[in-house]
């Protein structure tokens, strides 16, 4: 019973607090990557107030099931996180976090808008181009803990499971960028209306739907880094340290990678994507499996 | 008792055959499949029912069956005749041959050969019980549909000649021999059903009798002929080296001992569920009318295939017969899922997504852990019902839109609000989470895992992703609305829909009972083939899944509620020119309205038949005939 109220304690703070950090996070982003570029940037909270701000406006919709999806798309990706706070199965979180992303592209083709479906079409290729990798590192999850559990793997008595999947890492980190919707890889949608694709799949959201996909946008994110963080954490206690260090690293190096690359064409990051998953990410997990076989 | 309903599962549906060939009135023809539906239906829920409330005893009978082996004899003699004057006829003499070669065999055997044997013919097990439901519930449904499907067929159709009493008697024949298959366990039997279904699947492909039809049939009849001749050589050599013609007898050998029977049947039963290097036959099968391929998809045929696998599973595995299944299997899983991309064919994406489902349903067969059998079980119940409800539904669409193509279902679900919906439900039992098919991948991916198969395991991880874009792309073509799409009249039968809706009824039911069927059905069989069960589906995942199947179902609802309510503002789309107001066309630079119109992405540069067919048949036969050959040479030693 015990066990039980501890998952759905976590999954309450999970949807309390995710948004906060992501919003943070989104803050901190700007900020750096305004640094970066060497202008002055928003406030740490602009953000927020840009939800705000767009949460008062009124919405426009072009047809009755865009709203119906995009909703189903945040509660699929809330759900998502819960899951990997309350410790559950890590391939069932990725099939949830799969299922929000269809939902997300039906919203946007459900309106036939040219530029909303073309952003779909690219968000599936991208889907399409990481889905490979964030399997492979769930099993190399099980390979070098023994379980797919995240609450039995964040508390495992083996070795920081980075030190058997440092090419499942790095694979995943590539992936990464697409997923946090960064350069070179945002080839869906952008931050910036002024690309050949407008806003790609989120043209047709607007006010309180473009809020929508700005906060599941920011659970997704405190999501992804928490999971970045499981690489290096075990049952010891300061492992924690050691994976909030890595996650801000992580954070700044995706940042970096935004402010130094140009976007590229999706052929590139298909190809890229598969080839990083193919050489790097599978020699990996069929080295564990060697090394697993070996000791035991 | 239950002798008596199977010999009536068995024997019913040739009756029915037998009058359904005889009548031309196209009312008496539905009363009748609608009453032999009811009937077949009815005896395999009570078969399965009292086989449950027995305790689940392996019942078994029919000892001394002299008489019915004759007949059998008789009736293959029959289809021999058959197939040589077909391939004389269209001048395919090589089919003759392979039919003449293996037909012979079985006869000297039978004759001259076979032992006196005391064991019993029919056979019922767990897995034969489900094999039983799927074929009576899903196989006369889809009869049921084919009453009101082949009424608009024959009416646009008006260059085919009309042979709809033809075709009515040969879906029962198939159903009854696929009921024949599954209750046998005698290896001869089993072979005798095997081999109607490969001659009906070859009469009812060849249904149109145009050019490309009858390339096709003779294709799947010598593919699987090919399967049929292993088939017959492997039950000679069984009982000529072991004196064992029964599957279950089989069973209990030493797999290594056993690998050249095994492999051949293997090899037969991998053409039959239209693995790689021979998965043309199935894609050929389309240009037949829709109810014969959603029978040939879902209920039978291919699952005869897969079923075979299934019962060898636990002898394969850890054999080289085993690699040989499950490599093949992984392969064709990741290939055809990749050239289901590349097609826009409603029919052909549905064919190539069933031979990648067939595809992980050898894999695990081939890798035959006690989970990789549960997974590949539960994959047949589920893919049963959804692929004969897509089959169906596209097959519906066809008749009413005129075309099968997805493109053309833009904005289907204004147009056809129904139809599309069903095809929703279809797709969405076919890979979304927390769907069932879902569920038994995941299963079969931990398996794999488990069982140290690492390279299926990547297969599995890429085939998945290739999976998401195809369905997704249709899904996504579906549910779009354009204001120019809308609601038409929709003309499809009462029976089509009798059918769909029970499909989707069924589809959604198995969800939600995916835990149960599991606990009270699947674990039992394991426990009785293994000896031992692991806990495949925990505890706490069951509750997840529900838990994700309410959101999935519930979320939606009540967001349609609230935003038809709230009467959200419409806006034009942003086209990047002034709007003409339709949504469908702009003012180009020029001044001049210009319609747009948006397509889908198929990819054909990177998984086109040119860039994955090719590589994929050369690497499977490769991994089709070495191990063969190896196996000839080990039982040649």
């Amino acid at each position: 019973m015990s066990d039980s109220l501890k998952m759905i304690i976590s999954a309450i703070v999970y949807i309390i607090a995710a948004p906060l950090a992501g919003g943070l996070l989104a803050g901190i982003d700007r900020k750096i990557t305004a640094r970066m570029q060497g202008r002055q940037g928003p406030p740490l909270l602009q953000p927020f107030y840009d939800i705000k701000k767009l949460i008062s406006k009124e919405t426009v919709v072009v047809n009755k099931f865009e709203m119906v999806y995009l909703v189903t798309f945040l509660v699929f990706i809330i759900l998502t996180g819960c899951l990997f706070f309350s410790g559950c199965d890590l391939l069932l979180i990725f099939f949830s976090l799969t299922t929000a992303n269809i939902f997300l592209i039906l919203s946007a083709t459900s309106g036939n808008s040219p530029y909303a479906h073309m952003g779909a079409q690219r968000e599936m290729m991208q889907m399409l181009a990481y889905e490979p990798m964030v399997l492979l590192t769930a099993v190399g999850f099980y390979l070098s803990t023994g379980s797919f559990k995240v609450n039995e793997i964040a508390k495992s008595t083996a070795p920081l499971p980075i030190l058997f999947l440092p090419g499942v890492f790095v694979g995943f980190c590539f992936i990464l960028t697409i997923k946090l919707r960064k350069h070179p890889f945002d080839l869906s949608t952008s931050h910036h209306a002024h690309q050949e694709m407008v806003k790609g799949i989120t043209t047709e959201f607007s006010g309180q739907m473009f809020a929508i996909f700005e906060i599941a946008h920011w659970y997704e994110t405190v999501f992804l880094m928490a999971f970045m963080g499981l690489f290096f954490i075990n049952g010891k206690p300061h492992s924690v340290i050691i994976a909030l260090i890595a996650i801000a690293v992580t954070y700044f190096v995706e940042i970096l990678v935004d402010n130094t690359n140009a976007r590229l064409k999706w052929q590139q990051m298909f190809r890229n994507s598969w080839i990083v998953t193919m050489v790097i990410g599978t020699v990996n997990v069929f080295l564990i499996d060697v090394i697993v076989k070996g000791v035991l | 008792m239950e002798l008596k309903m199977i010999l009536f599962l068995v024997l019913f549906p040739f009756v029915s055959a037998f009058f359904l060939s005889l009548t031309k009135n196209n009312s008496l023809r539905k009363a009748i499949t609608y009453t032999s539906s009811v009937a077949v239906i009815g005896v395999s829920v009570m078969l399965a029912l009292s086989y449950f409330s027995g305790g689940q005893k392996v019942l078994s009978f029919m000892v001394h069956t002299h008489e019915i082996d004759m007949l059998m004899l008789a009736v293959e003699a029959f289809l021999m005749a058959l197939v040589v004057v077909l391939s004389f006829k269209y001048k395919k003499y090589y089919v003759a041959l392979l039919s003449v070669a293996q037909t012979a065999l079985m006869f000297w055997y039978e004759l001259f050969k076979e032992p006196e044997s005391e064991l019993t013919h029919i056979y019922v097990d767990n897995l034969t019980i489900i094999m039983v439901l799927i074929i009576g519930i899903v196989g006369t449904l889809i009869t049921v549909y084919a009453a009101g499907y082949m009424t608009d067929y024959s009416k646009h159709h008006t260059d085919v000649k009309d042979r709809r009493c033809f075709f009515f008697a040969m879906l029962y024949v198939f159903i009854g021999a696929m009921f024949g298959l599954v209750l046998s366990s005698n290896l001869i039997w089993i072979y005798f059903f095997w081999e109607i279904t490969s001659v009906v699947s070859f009469l009812l492909i060849g249904y149109t009798r145009k050019p490309d039809a009858i390339s096709n049939c003779f294709k799947a009849l010598w593919m699987n002929l090919l399967g049929g001749l292993g088939f017959a050589i492997a039950i000679v050599y069984l009982g000529l080296v072991f004196g064992v013609t029964d599957l279950n007898e089989l069973l209990k050998m030493n797999g290594h001992g056993v690998v050249l029977p095994v492999i051949l049947i293997a090899f037969a039963a991998l053409v039959k569920s239209a693995q790689l290097p021979f998965s043309s036959w199935l894609l050929g099968a389309m240009v037949a009318p829709t109810p014969s391929s959603a029978l040939l998809h879902s209920a039978t045929m291919v699952k005869a295939g897969v079923y075979m696998l299934l019962r060898l599973g636990p002898l394969m595995s850890g054999t080289y017969a085993g690699a040989m299944v499950s490599y093949i299997g992984g392969i064709t899983f990741l290939a055809a899922s990749m050239l289901a991309i590349s097609v826009s064919d409603g029919k052909k994406v549905l064919a190539y997504s069933t031979i990648s489902n067939l595809g992980l349903i050898t894999a695990c067969a081939g890798v035959g852990y006690e989970e990789t059998i549960w997974s590949g079980i539960l994959l047949v119940i589920f893919h049963a019902v959804s692929k004969s409800l897509l089959f169906q539904t596209v097959g519906a669409i066809e008749n009413a839109t005129g075309s099968r193509d997805i493109e053309s279902m833009h904005g289907l679900v204004k147009r056809y609000p129904l139809l599309a919906w069903t095809l929703v439900i279809g797709i969405a039992g076919m890979y979304l989470a927390p769907f069932g098919m879902l569920l038994s991948k995941w299963a079969a991916l931990k398996a794999f895992v488990d069982s140290g198969s690492i390279i299926l395991v990547i297969l599995i991880c890429f085939g998945s992703a290739t999976t998401l874009f195809y369905w997704t792309k249709w899904l996504g073509c579906v549910l779009s609305s354009t204001h120019r799409s809308r609601h038409r009249i929709d003309r499809t039968h009462k029976g089509e829909w009798l059918s769909l809706f029970s499909h989707t009824a069924l589809m959604i039911v198995l969800c939600f009972a995916a835990p149960f069927i599991s606990q009270t059905v699947l674990m039992p069989y394991i426990q009785g083939v293994y000896g031992y069960t692991n806990e495949v589906l925990s505890h706490d995942n069951i509750v997840i899944m529900i838990i994700m199947l309410v959101i999935f179902f519930i979320v939606p609802l009540v967001m349609f509620r609230i935003s038809k309510k709230s009467k959200l503002k419409k806006a034009d789309r942003y086209i990047n020119g002034v709007n003409c107001g339709d949504q469908q066309s702009f003012v180009d630079s020029m001044g001049e309205p210009k319609t747009l119109y948006l397509s889908n992405w198929y990819l054909e540069d990177y998984f086109g038949e040119k860039k994955v067919g090719v590589p994929s048949v050369v690497i499977t036969v490769i991994l089709t005939v070495v191990p063969i050959l190896i196996a000839m040479g080990g039982a040649v030693k």
